[in-house]
């Protein structure tokens, strides 16, 4: 492993390759799986079985449904934008697998003597010692949880379709109005690692007792509340009120394009679950000494908690919405940042 | 404001853990309960359909389902030579049953009567006689 490309050894962009291919098929599968596990789970809680035909107790549903989806028709309304229809499942999922690039997810581990830190867009620096990572990571996670929103926005203006454009519309209001929360509760998180860097901001919360969720509870039910409207999931599923908008902006979408807005969805919660897990449940710090694992246990967490709220709670109406998110949360996350600086500066 | 949404919340979590109360149908049979109303069943007696083609039950029946014609055996006796029920017409209401006065029709636990064709729904005497 004598090569080097840029000044950085061969293994490092290896590495970065395999990092890659392992955390994207940890989403796809959590993905595929997050459907079974949100079908068996409401089926329990509604004291019902869910899936249990297919292999034992309905294992293998998600690979049904998958093949099912791929081999369904490909409708395109006569009087849709084509190439922007083509293009929006696109546009809608990428943005939730890439921001996956920036989440630390274990701790820095040694291959063949060099150091490889578990996180795709890092490198261990040999000579100051320590990891390299993009040192603005939760804007660039912002950035992508604003980008999805496109992609649906799109789907609902090309599809040529009442339902949909308003399910569109809808979805951009919510985004916008919910993201403003959500990136104010992170706002007071940095305000305390002082940083912006995922690497610190992890490092930061060693030990169970030092994860932020301590030290910002209001930020993180904020962030969790906000999460779940960003990623339009019931109580916050507006987009696809099925009563009022038939299915929202996928109205015109079948096949694997509608596979690929679902899929979307889900790739969202997991991405969100990773969001919150790094920045209030310290990332891989957590009870147990096996990083990955304390990782993977958190994000599954939340996910958990995303079936668990739609098990439970009735759609908002549009204007509650609305009034939740500008009159009740954004002023909670701007006094939060208020008085978590005020506290920072008293007690430095 | 908070305290029902969790109230919401712990009810949803310790259904989690009830028993299902789900039929896994066509593995597990459902139990049928006394005096429910299936597919019909003519009574025999001495080997013979009870009937005697007294033409109640098609008189009686809401949903005209039933076809009775009578014939006259080798001891002069009237006995229902056709007997048939549309079970494409049939409502289940049990009056038939209730009507006869010799006790020779009654209703079976049988409740899947899916069937290929059409014609394959108007059951006949013979497939009619209850099984011995």
């Amino acid at each position: 492993m004598g090569y080097e490309i840029l000044g950085l050894p061969l293994i490092y962009y290896l590495a970065m390759l395999g990092k890659v291919i392992v955390v994207f098929l940890f989403v796809l599968l959590t993905v595929a799986y997050a459907t079974y596990a949100e079908r068996k789970i409401i089926g329990h809680m509604q004291v019902r079985l869910g899936p249990m035909e297919t292999a034992w107790h309905g294992l293998l549903q998600p690979i049904a449904d998958g093949l099912k989806l791929f081999f369904k028709e490909e409708i395109i309304p006569s009087q849709a934008s084509k190439l922007v229809f083509l293009l929006s499942p696109f546009i809608a999922l990428v943005p939730a697998f890439i921001a996956f690039a920036v989440i630390p997810f274990g701790d820095t581990i040694e291959i063949a003597g060099y150091k490889i830190p578990l996180q795709i867009a890092a490198y261990y620096d040999t000579a100051a010692g320590k990891v390299i990572d993009v040192n603005v990571g939760v804007l660039y996670i912002l950035a992508m949880a604003g980008m999805g929103v496109y992609g649906i926005v799109l789907a609902g203006w090309s599809s040529n379709n009442k339902y949909s454009l308003l399910g569109g519309l809808r979805s951009a209001a919510q985004v916008i109005s919910y993201e403003l929360a959500a990136s104010f509760a992170l706002v007071a998180v940095f305000m305390l690692s002082e940083s912006l860097s995922l690497q610190k901001i992890v490092a930061d919360q060693a030990g169970v007792f030092g994860w932020y969720v301590w030290k910002q509870p209001l930020a993180f039910i904020l962030f969790c509340i906000c999460s779940v409207a960003e990623t339009n999931r019931t109580p916050f599923d507006l987009p696809e009120a099925e009563n009022e908008l038939v299915a929202g902006f996928g109205t015109e979408y079948s096949s694997m394009k509608y596979a690929m807005f679902f899929m979307a969805e889900y790739a969202n919660m997991v991405t969100v679950s990773a969001v919150a897990a790094t920045f209030f449940l310290g990332g891989w710090q957590g009870p147990t000494p096996w990083p990955i694992l304390n990782f993977v246990a958190k994000v599954y967490f939340f996910m958990f908690c995303f079936i668990w709220i739609r098990a439970t709670y009735p759609r908002y109406r549009y204007d509650q919405l609305m009034r939740l998110g500008w009159k009740v949360f954004l002023p909670l996350a701007l006094l939060n940042i208020v008085v978590t600086g005020i506290v920072v500066t008293l007690f430095k | 404001m908070i305290m029902p949404l969790l109230q919401g919340l712990k009810i949803t979590f310790s259904h989690m853990f009830k028993k299902t109360i789900t039929l896994q149908y066509p593995h597990e049979r459902p139990n049928i309960p006394p005096g429910f109303r299936g597919l019909h069943a003519l009574n025999v007696s001495h080997d013979k359909a009870k009937c005697v083609a007294c033409y109640l039950c098609p008189t009686v029946c809401p949903a005209k389902c039933i076809t009775v014609e009578a014939g006259e055996d080798a001891n002069h006796d009237k006995y229902a030579a056709k007997y048939e029920i549309d079970m494409l017409r049939c409502i289940f209401c049990g009056y038939c049953v209730e009507a006869c006065p010799v006790d020779a029709i009654r209703m079976t636990d049988t409740f899947e009567l899916a069937n290929m064709k059409r014609a394959d729904f108007v059951f006949t005497k013979e497939t009619l006689l209850e099984k011995k």
